[in-house]
């Protein structure tokens, strides 16, 4: 809502400095934007009168005039404006008059002809950007009066931008009515004239959709002259409002548009088929409107319909045949109440947002159409003349709003706000407000103004006392009462801890989009159940992601082209697929390419591979302590290297998978690769055991290293088991510490050296116990995984 | 040791003779020895030479050995002069030997020498990201005030996200929330609201509780993206007012930014909270000028169709929610100025946080 301060004061007697009155409209909940002047600052600008207007004798397109400012002799000024000529007022910047902040004007010559002065543009005023010629002033401007004086130029133009409960601000007449109460000053009363009618032309009106539409206003006006022009005080008093002006009987709807809050529309009487309903659109009925759009008007679109059908789309836009024109000299005003829920939404489903759609949407005062139409009227007998017709008003009182009756106890206020008001003070708020307070028993009983809809419960009525005291004049004090925390448990891993795990381990964390492209879901195989949003913004924000890989694995593309070759990322963060019915799971997923570690002067280096990864993953799982076993198996997984890809498990529940990205993946994100990554589900990671303490031997223990030769197919983890399942007890630890084949070593077979730690809680292990117990092993080993201990 | 000639008788004298000669040879023994022990430059030198005097096969050993078949008297003289030539090589082996290794020491030492300047080895650590770290100080400064931290969907359906917030359908207020639909009734949560919805439904009142997640709007230009961060605090209880409020939020902004910072509370409107607040704080750009208004939160009293939605009483209970962008004050805290750089996870941005 943007509007001028002259024309605020109109109504409200307020005489404070423009800055603090802006910090008064944001102090009581009108928010203000910005706070422009309505003109560039001038001086010396004066209402003249051209009075001879010749062709200059050197040039074809100067004019020399003669100008009338009011003093004792006129000036000669060289002009090259078009419309410059006898008999027109204009803008005089006089000798000595500076323009903005140092155009100095002084006296010229011009092809040889003396000037002394300059008449002005509107634009070379700051005032708008024409600059077709000279600003033409009402022929009675009063000579010689400074222009600033005469325009009322010393103004400012206040944008607040409004919250949507608080419609009543979206006109002079409601800012007035609040920055009377947050302001303490007086409105300025503006007696509702009636206009007696002089012809007798009426029109029926009927409220077919009542609810929707509960009163309708209009009046006839005939013999109007359609040509007018809008007189200067109307055209800079829109201007300031921003709006533009077309012609005055437009301009007249605006104006009340912006002074009073009542969206008007003028029908062209003489395209209007018969009487007028208000009614739901039918099926099949369509409208063209002003701007020239055409919609089809079904039965969710309350229309205003001459018999042939809609002529308006209520309270959005009238049609483009029933609108005024410059040859309309016969016309019919609408000032109507619609119902905020009939209108809501609609605009917008027709991709429209008026002036009129933004009111109603909100709500306007349901009391105000007479008040708008009476002064409609007023405004059009004087510029356009005509005749008008008897006040034509349909209304459907039970439909109506009531306005509320709300009870404020002092004891609630007072809790609800933790400071005492005095009840005096209180109750001059809510006067002020316009609310006639009653106080009685400790309670307020208050009925709301008409166009305070917003005022429904005791709630309401804290925040408008609240608001209006001033929420900057609130203490400030700390909440008591008793702290309850509910109980964080210790066998519930922090997510925290895995990310510093993973910061720990090298990993930059990342943040993705929780959106992305069908399309790149795709390349990983991992689209079959994906979230699709209705709305997207665009194609590649178009699905939910259904793991973070994708994500995290685009990141690393882009830091590899910025020149980055070792990069590390991390993500923690929602998954989303959609089967029967929706799963929302938390994941962490990590990335990592390039070296093994930072490029080092005493380190051979070699890229990440798979065992590096592995040992990243395996100190985050670390951190569930002693909870569960952790497995490790092949996997065939589309987007994972087929002979280089695990499922992880914990205790044999899958929650997620560890391998190398497959080459095909990379070459279509253009990396170079290798890229090893993880992903796995938190909630089943970040499950542990409390840890509940063992005894700890007090015997020496006993380590023997073993060199097996295993058939190559058998994997370390069978070998483990089977390890861990023959040695008992006793095994406290294994080492594997040498993996190799090739030379020396049977084809097909692996050699792995072990290392084996024994320990007897209650002795001391003696040779003869583990001498048995290896060779069992060793036995035991042959026999089942055709191991042989080697030479 | 002084020898006494006296009067003895001949034996005696004879064994002494032979005693004076002893002791003689055995110091000139010791002086040799002593010599070289002295002059040995190795550990082994030093070692041989104690192997030559006092090993098993020592030259002191056999002079030792050789007492058994002396005289009481010769024995005496020879056995003192002999032990004392013991005791004084071994003292010098000791002490030569605790000098050369000394030296060796040294010398090792010398030798290892290396340029501490140079580059450590082991992993650059990584780091989390400014909003999750931002995330995490809010929270932390929550739990300390008590807060349970609480988190929810983020799809939604319209009630959770707006009717039980006391959004009228069709209300404006709803556009302001350029929302994410599925088109079957589910949308993605425009704000974290809706878990104060869930947590007041699961454990009533009273309650302490803030709510970090993420959250979605359909709008994305330069100060806006389709995804951000919000932190939702909500305290329901018997005696709290908008007076606790402010000074909880005071508290927090003085905490988050570590100084105090002026604040300013402008009524607001949020379908969910009635009185209604919007909050500035001062903010000094550092470009010369006077501190400007910059808002950082929203907040305002629980409105009582909300506690009445999730079954609280609302005349027993006032309770007040906030909302905080975690993306905006992370620009303050850490003069990002563009707030899609967040969301592009370039290392070079990142690593600066780490």
């Amino acid at each position: 809502m943007l509007f001028s301060v002259n024309w605020l004061k109109k109504w409200v007697d307020i005489d404070l400095p423009v800055k603090e009155l802006a910090e008064r409209l944001t102090a009581s909940g009108l928010e203000v934007d910005t706070v422009e002047p309505v003109a560039a600052s001038f001086s010396d600008v004066v209402v003249a009168a051209i009075t001879r207007c010749e062709a200059h004798p050197d040039a074809d397109k100067l004019k020399v005039c003669c100008i009338d400012f009011g003093g004792s002799e006129p000036v000669q000024v060289v002009c090259g404006a078009p419309n410059a000529r006898a008999g027109i007022k204009i803008p005089l910047a006089r000798v000595g008059a500076v323009l903005g902040a140092d155009f100095k004007i002084q006296k010229a010559k011009l092809r040889g002809m003396e000037s002394f002065g300059m008449a002005c543009s509107a634009r070379e005023l700051g005032l708008s950007d024409d600059h077709s010629g000279l600003m033409e002033l009402p022929v009675d401007a009063p000579l010689g009066m400074n222009l600033r004086d005469f325009l009322e130029l010393d103004d400012h133009a206040i944008e607040v931008e409004l919250t949507p409960n608080r419609a009543d601000c979206l006109s002079i007449r409601g800012l007035a009515q609040d920055v009377s109460a947050s302001c303490n000053a007086a409105l300025t009363v503006m007696e509702l004239e009636s206009v007696a009618a002089s012809i007798t032309d009426s029109i029926e009106v009927t409220l077919e959709a009542a609810e929707d539409c509960p009163r309708y206003v209009g009046r006839v006006l005939r013999g109007i002259d359609p040509t007018a022009t809008t007189p200067l005080w109307m055209v800079e008093a829109l201007r300031r409002s921003g709006i533009r002006s077309i012609s005055a009987t437009v301009d007249a709807t605006n104006y009340v548009l912006m002074e009073l809050g009542q969206p008007m529309h003028a029908f062209d009487l003489d395209r209007l088929q018969g009487n007028i309903s208000v009614r739901r659109g039918r099926d099949g009925e369509t409208l063209e409107l002003l701007d020239g759009k055409q919609v089809a008007v079904g039965d969710k679109l309350l229309a205003i319909c001459d018999q042939a059908g809609p002529v308006a789309l209520a309270g959005i836009m009238g049609g483009l045949d029933s609108g005024v024109t410059d040859a309309s000299n016969n016309i019919l005003l609408e000032s109507a109440y619609f119902n905020p829920a009939s209108i809501s939404g609609k605009a917008r489903d027709l991709g429209l947002h008026t002036d009129a759609s933004h009111r109603f949407e909100r709500g306007v005062d349901p009391q105000g159409q007479v008040r708008a139409i009476e002064r409609i009227t007023g405004l059009l007998l004087d510029i356009v003349g005509g005749e008008a017709g008897p006040l034509i008003h349909a209304v459907s009182e039970q439909h109506l709003p009531v306005q509320n009756q709300v009870s404020l106890r002092h004891t609630r206020l007072t809790r609800v706000l933790g400071i005492e008001l005095g009840e005096a003070e209180v109750t001059l708020i809510l006067k002020n407000l316009r609310m006639s307070p009653e106080f009685k028993d400790g309670v307020w009983t208050i009925t709301a103004p008409s166009d305070r809809f917003d005022i429904a419960i005791e709630e309401d009525l804290i925040e408008e006392v609240a608001r209006i005291f001033g929420y900057n004049n609130i203490p400030a004090t700390l909440p008591a009462g008793e702290l309850n925390p509910g109980i964080v448990s210790e066998a519930q891993l922090s997510l925290q801890s895995i990310q510093q795990a993973l910061c720990a381990a090298g990993y930059s964390e990342a943040i993705n989009y929780s959106f992305t492209s069908r399309s790149l879901l795709s390349l990983f195989s991992m689209d079959e159940y994906v979230l699709p949003l209705a709305n997207a913004l665009n194609s590649d924000l178009e699905v939910m992601r259904t793991a973070l890989l994708p994500g995290l694995m685009e990141t690393l593309s882009r830091n590899l082209r910025r020149q980055q070759d070792r990069v590390r990322f991390f993500e923690t963060g929602t998954v989303f697929e959609q089967k029967d019915s929706l799963t929302e799971s938390s994941h962490v997923a990590a990335v990592a390419c390039g070296s093994f570690m930072p490029e080092q002067w005493g380190i051979a280096g070699r890229a990440t591979d798979f065992y590096d990864l592995k040992g990243d993953l395996e100190s985050v799982l670390s951190l569930r302590g002693q909870t569960g076993e952790v497995e490790f198996r092949n996997v065939k997984q589309p987007w994972l290297h087929p002979g280089q890809a695990a499922l992880v498990s914990i205790d044999g529940i899958d929650i997620g998978w560890a391998g190398s990205v497959h080459p095909s993946i990379l070459k279509h994100l253009e990396i170079k690769g290798p890229v090893l990554a993880f992903e796995l589900d938190v909630s089943i990671l970040s499950k542990r055991e409390i840890a509940y303490t063992k005894n700890i031997s007090r015997f020496p223990s006993i380590r023997r290293d073993l060199a097996l030769l295993v058939p190559e197919k058998i994997n370390f983890a069978e070998i483990r088991r089977n390890v861990i399942d023959l040695s008992g007890d006793l095994l406290t630890n294994l080492v594997l510490f040498d993996l190799y084949s090739g030379q020396n070593v049977e084809k097909g077979y692996k050699s792995l050296a072990i290392g084996l730690i024994l320990q007897n809680v209650s002795c001391t292990l003696t040779d003869e116990v583990v001498d048995s117990l290896v060779q069992n092993l060793v036995q035991g080993l042959e026999k089942r995984l055709d191991a042989q201990l080697r030479g | 040791m002084p020898v006494f000639v006296g009067e003895m008788d001949e034996g005696r004298a004879r064994a002494l003779w032979f005693g004076i000669v002893s002791v003689e040879s055995v110091n000139q023994i010791l002086e040799q020895a002593l010599t070289e022990i002295n002059a040995s430059n190795e550990l082994s030198v030093l070692d041989d030479l104690r192997v030559r005097y006092l090993g098993k096969k020592g030259e002191i050993t056999a002079l030792l050995k050789s007492l058994g078949a002396m005289e009481h008297e010769q024995r005496k003289a020879f056995g003192q002069a002999v032990n004392r030539a013991k005791g004084e090589l071994a003292e010098a082996v000791s002490v030569r030997k605790q000098t050369l290794e000394e030296a060796a020491l040294n010398n090792r030492l010398a030798n290892e020498i290396i340029d501490v300047s140079l580059p450590g080895r082991g992993q650059q650590r990584g780091g989390l990201h400014p909003v999750t770290h931002s995330q995490q100080r809010i929270s932390d400064i929550f739990s300390r005030l008590g807060y349970d931290i609480a988190t929810g969907p983020e799809v939604e359906d319209d009630y959770y996200n707006f009717e039980s917030l006391n959004f009228p359908p069709h209300h404006p207020a709803r556009a302001m929330h350029d929302t994410f639909y599925f088109g079957d009734g589910r949308l993605l949560r425009t704000h974290t609201s809706p878990v104060q919805i869930r947590e007041m439904m699961k454990k009533g009142a009273p309650i302490r509780v803030i709510a970090p997640g993420r959250v979605f709007r359909s709008d994305s230009d330069q100060t806006h993206t389709p995804m951000f961060h919000q932190v939702e605090g909500l305290l329901v209880g018997e005696t709290v007012s908008m007076a606790d409020l402010k000074g909880v939020l005071q508290t927090f902004v003085n905490s988050f930014f570590e100084t105090s910072l002026e604040m300013r509370f402008r009524p607001s409107y949020f379908p969910f909270t009635e009185p209604s607040a919007e909050v500035d704080i001062a903010w000094d750009k550092g470009d010369g000028k006077e501190p400007g208004w910059l808002e950082i939160l929203g907040c305002g009293m629980v409105h009582p169709n909300v506690l009445t939605a999730c079954g609280v009483d609302s005349e027993k209970y006032v309770g007040y929610a906030f909302g905080m962008g975690v993306e905006r004050l992370a620009m303050l805290r850490y003069g990002v100025t563009d707030l899609r750089q967040f969301f592009e996870n370039d290392v070079r941005f990142l690593r600066q946080f780490h």
